[in-house]
């Protein structure tokens, strides 16, 4: 009887009369005129790609950049993956695809690492100074790559890992560092501070309370530091050509050589199915994160 | 915690400190060291190599002498402002008809997005290659009927650019857009009803009072959007590699060109510090307001 007694006020208080009719109003019918133009534009290119990776060069000369294609060839995937020319060797964009996974799974995990505990200490743990030196990181954020380019490089020089994986990892580390450490700050932060103390209470230290408490309940913000270093990195072409070093260069790299070479025929099936290939990988990323994409993005946004 | 400790405040919370010296070092070394180490080399001679004989404001002379930089700054300064001016646009606007309690909201503003998460290289060969004015849309243009056109935007020192706003509008305009509708969404619906019944209309309503009170997001997406069309780099590399000519060029290319090809250290770094300088610009006023608004 109580349940029903509870649920009468919503049903007073809910719609009451006719059911409005449904109508295809000029203004509704305008905004997604608008909303399906643009929606239009912005996929275009990813149809284009797609139309033209599956079209023969014959047809690609002869027709139209939007047709769909006539005689679906998977061979351009195939040449792209395996075959095609980056600079002066001629085995595909798959060299650049392994070398961006030892690029990204070793930079994704240390800056996580790394940017999570600096956040949680600067949560939780502050000291003397650590609000200037999270200032100084901060302001790291809005420098030009440009300007620590040739200090980086003779700091690499010096630990011997210029032009290596360890390198280039380490540099991602580096540029990484103030957007998420932020991130995770922030975090931190907003978690009640009672079970901070609780945990303090019962004698657990600055890596025990981290490793067993926060880190159970913040897997959220973890996928989000994920996502966005996944495809930060991934997508990254200044920091791998100066330094990766040319047996390492990342997908991007690679991809440009392709596309953007002098010599040669241009076969934009091969470029077009490569630059999906290259593509991929954040795609993915996007598609199936949705929210949480925004969400990292957002959190970006909100710098200072 | 063993109780000795505790009265030197040095090792106080050790671990803390112990596990915050990467981000320290990375603080305080790369990013305040680094920029230090480049805006003092600038007034140096360094070639191939940096030396440390300081040649005082000569580098930027000769800088700002070269008609290359000249261009790139021009470029950067039309480039940035057009995709300022059409990516603040289009993103409010699509981010108010979002707004309106559409249907499939949530496929929407995925497909308005998804470009974000591609690479500028990504972003620039496919542009080059729907712009291709033997193959691509000119084209198809022409097979409609339009025989005389030649829209060859690549290949034109004069619209060359405008190629560039277009490809970098399509990636980045979904970012815009995320960002004002999270600011659209922060406003009160009680000031929408009272603008209703003051029989407000709805786009003066969103011109006179929406957007002066979405001032701070648009301020803060005004700094992202800038700061990063100063680094401006991967798109020009991807799509026309600074050409035709030099009709292109953008300073972050002058600087990694003069570094790394050229051997020439000194207008590199001289042409950086110029590219921190603006940023710094941008910043600043920016830091100082968000500083005295968290304050008063």
């Amino acid at each position: 009887m109580t349940t029903s007694l509870t649920a009468t006020p919503a049903a007073v208080d809910g719609p009451r009369g006719r059911k409005p009719r449904r109508r295809f109003t000029p203004a509704t019918i305008m905004l997604y005129g608008v909303l399906i133009v643009a929606a239009v534009y912005y996929l275009l290119p990813l149809y284009v790609m797609v139309v033209t990776s599956l079209k023969g060069m014959p047809e690609i000369r002869m027709g139209n950049i939007f047709a769909p294609p006539v005689d679906i060839t998977f061979q351009p995937w195939v040449t792209a993956w395996d075959s095609a020319c980056t600079g002066l060797t001629c085995e595909g964009i798959k060299v650049g695809f392994w070398n961006s996974v030892k690029i990204t799974v070793p930079g994704v995990l240390v800056s996580i690492a790394m940017a999570s505990v600096s956040g949680y200490a600067l949560a939780n743990w502050r000291f003397r100074g650590s609000e200037f030196f999270f200032t100084c990181l901060l302001f790291g954020a809005f420098i030009p790559y440009q300007v620590l380019l040739y200090p980086l490089v003779i700091l690499l020089r010096e630990l011997g890992i210029f032009s290596t994986l360890t390198g280039v990892v380490v540099v991602h580390t580096i540029f990484g560092m103030p957007i998420l450490t932020l991130l995770f700050r922030n975090y931190f932060a907003s978690l009640p501070l009672e079970i901070f103390k609780a945990a303090r209470v019962d004698g657990a230290g600055f890596w025990q309370i981290f490793l067993q408490v926060y880190l159970p309940m913040s897997i959220p913000i973890f996928v989000v530091g994920v996502i966005l270093q996944v495809t930060g990195i991934w997508n990254d072409f200044l920091l791998g050509v100066v330094f990766a070093g040319n047996q390492n260069y990342p997908m991007t790299v690679q991809l440009n050589n392709v596309v953007n070479a002098v010599q040669g025929v241009k076969e934009y099936n091969v470029n077009m199915a490569a630059t999906l290939l290259t593509a991929m990988v954040p795609l993915i990323v996007y598609f199936v994160s949705g929210r949480l994409f925004v969400r990292g993005i957002a959190a970006g946004a909100v710098k200072g | 915690m063993a109780l000795p400790t505790r009265r030197i405040p040095f090792l106080r919370n050790l671990n803390a400190k112990i596990a915050a010296i990467p981000m320290v070092l990375v603080a305080s070394v790369v990013f305040v060291g680094g920029t230090l180490w480049t805006v003092v080399h600038s007034f140096t001679d360094s070639r191939l190599l940096p030396s440390t004989n300081f040649i005082g404001v000569e580098q930027y002379e000769r800088l700002f002498d070269t008609p290359r930089w000249q261009v790139s700054v021009t470029n950067l300064a039309i480039y940035g402002s057009t995709s300022l001016v059409f990516s603040f646009t289009i993103g409010f606007l699509l981010a108010a008809l979002l707004d309106q309690k559409i249907r499939f909201e949530n496929t929407f503003r995925t497909i308005f997005l998804y470009p974000f998460a591609l690479s500028f290289i990504v972003t620039g060969l496919v542009w080059q290659w729907i712009l291709d004015p033997a193959l691509g849309l000119p084209n198809v243009v022409r097979d409609l009927g339009f025989e005389g056109f030649d829209l060859a935007l690549l290949g034109n020192p004069d619209t060359v650019l405008f190629a560039l706003v277009v490809a970098g509008l399509w990636q980045g305009t979904g970012f815009v857009m995320v960002l004002m509708l999270a600011g659209l969404r922060g406003i009160d619906d009680e000031i929408w009803k009272a603008a209703r019944v003051d029989g407000i209309p709805a786009w003066k309503t969103y011109l006179f009072v929406v957007i002066p009170m979405m001032r701070g997001v648009f301020i803060t997406t005004l700094v992202i959007v800038a700061s990063g069309i100063v680094k401006l780099y991967d798109l020009v590399v991807a799509m026309t590699q600074g050409g035709p000519g030099f009709a292109s060029e953008v300073p972050a290319k002058y600087v990694f060109d003069f570094m790394f090809q050229r051997a020439n250290l000194g207008q590199g770094l001289a042409a950086s510090t110029v590219m921190l300088l603006t940023v710094l610009i941008i910043l600043v006023p920016w830091a100082l307001l968000m500083f005295r608004e968290r304050k008063g």
